[in-house]
């Protein structure tokens, strides 16, 4: 397998993989570290992709993989918090300013919940595969999915209505 | 988009029971300019997955190809070869300086054997010696010219006479 053979069957996943890394770790650096290391690892063994049902969803689940260790190890400890910056050029400054702080609070919502529900909110709603893939990820049941999904949901709903409401936390 | 409906699927999609398509419709409802304000807290949540859809991995692949590794095991042995080369090369030179024929183990053997180079040795000798033969005639001459010495004894008694 040639080098561009390999980049064309894995670009079209390498910002999924970012992302959900970004998820789990937080800090972009870290991510990108993970996700680089992630296509290595496939690159290395690109004698067997062929041999794969579905790169992208074996590639997901060794990034979940990849991150919890990478979490659990000492490195881990000096994790720094990056936050991004997203801009809608549609709406009015003063909007502007209020909507980018609640997508903000809707990310340090998401960095609160548990890993796993995370990990869920972070692949349906935001890279939306359905519930089979997702149970095939994460080696989880369909079912186990759901429930992680709807109490992730209902957490963020919660909190983001609370902070609406009252305008804390 | 009726309102009942989305409050509806908000339900669903809370309890994790909606269908992809599903949530494509609440995403969209919830990036129009004015919904209903008892769901704009909803707002940001649908915001945020869209923008987070868009963030892109900027970082280089860095891809190897192994024959680089195979490179690099080359001028190991390559080292290897040179190193063996010199180790070899110093441990030959040791035995040649040292001029080792090797030895005879057998006693009689090795009798017979330097009878054999000692009467090559003396073969050769009496071969030289057998030219200093040419040397007879002129230790005979020699003798001849020692009567000349005679002849100058009695010439000086002649000379001391003279004077």
């Amino acid at each position: 397998m040639t080098q561009s053979e390999f980049l064309n069957i894995v670009l079209p996943f390498k910002d999924k993989v970012y992302r959900l890394a970004k998820r789990l770790l937080i800090s972009n650096e870290e991510a990108e570290d993970a996700t680089q290391e992630v296509l290595l690892k496939l690159w290395s063994n690109k004698k067997q992709i062929e041999s794969y049902k579905n790169v992208e969803a074996f590639s997901m689940t060794m990034t979940k993989n990849l991150c919890f260790d990478k979490l659990k190890s000492k490195q881990a400890q000096n994790l720094k918090i990056v936050h991004s910056n997203y801009e809608d050029h549609k709406t009015s400054l003063e909007k502007q300013v209020e909507t980018t702080d609640s997508l903000d609070w809707v990310g340090k919502i998401i960095e609160t919940l548990p890993e796993q529900q995370r990990l869920v909110i972070q692949l349906r709603d935001i890279e939306q595969y359905d519930l089979d893939e997702i149970s095939k990820m994460l080696d989880m049941k369909n079912t186990a999915v759901r429930v992680a999904l709807s109490r992730a949901r209902k957490t963020i709903r919660e909190q983001l209505t609370n902070t609406h409401n009252y305008g804390i936390k | 988009m009726v309102l009942n409906n989305i409050e509806q699927l908000l339900e669903k999609y809370e309890n994790g029971e909606t269908s992809l398509k599903e949530e494509a419709l609440l995403k969209d409802y919830f990036s129009q300019e004015h919904i209903a304000p008892h769901l704009e807290s909803y707002r940001p949540l649908f915001a945020y997955f869209k923008a987070n859809q868009h963030e892109t991995f900027t970082k280089d692949i860095p891809l190897k190809t192994k024959k680089t590794a195979m490179y690099s095991w080359l001028t190991v042995a390559a080292v290897a070869v040179l190193m063996l080369g010199f180790y070899f090369n110093s441990t030959l030179n040791i035995t040649t300086t040292e001029d080792d024929l090797g030895t005879i183990q057998d006693p009689q053997l090795a009798y017979e054997e330097v009878i054999k180079s000692l009467e090559l040795i003396s073969a050769s000798l009496n071969k030289g010696a057998a030219t200093m033969n040419y040397l007879k005639p002129y230790n005979e001459g020699m003798a001849t010219v020692g009567y000349i010495t005679e002849l100058e004894q009695s010439s000086n008694i002649i000379f001391k006479n003279n004077k």
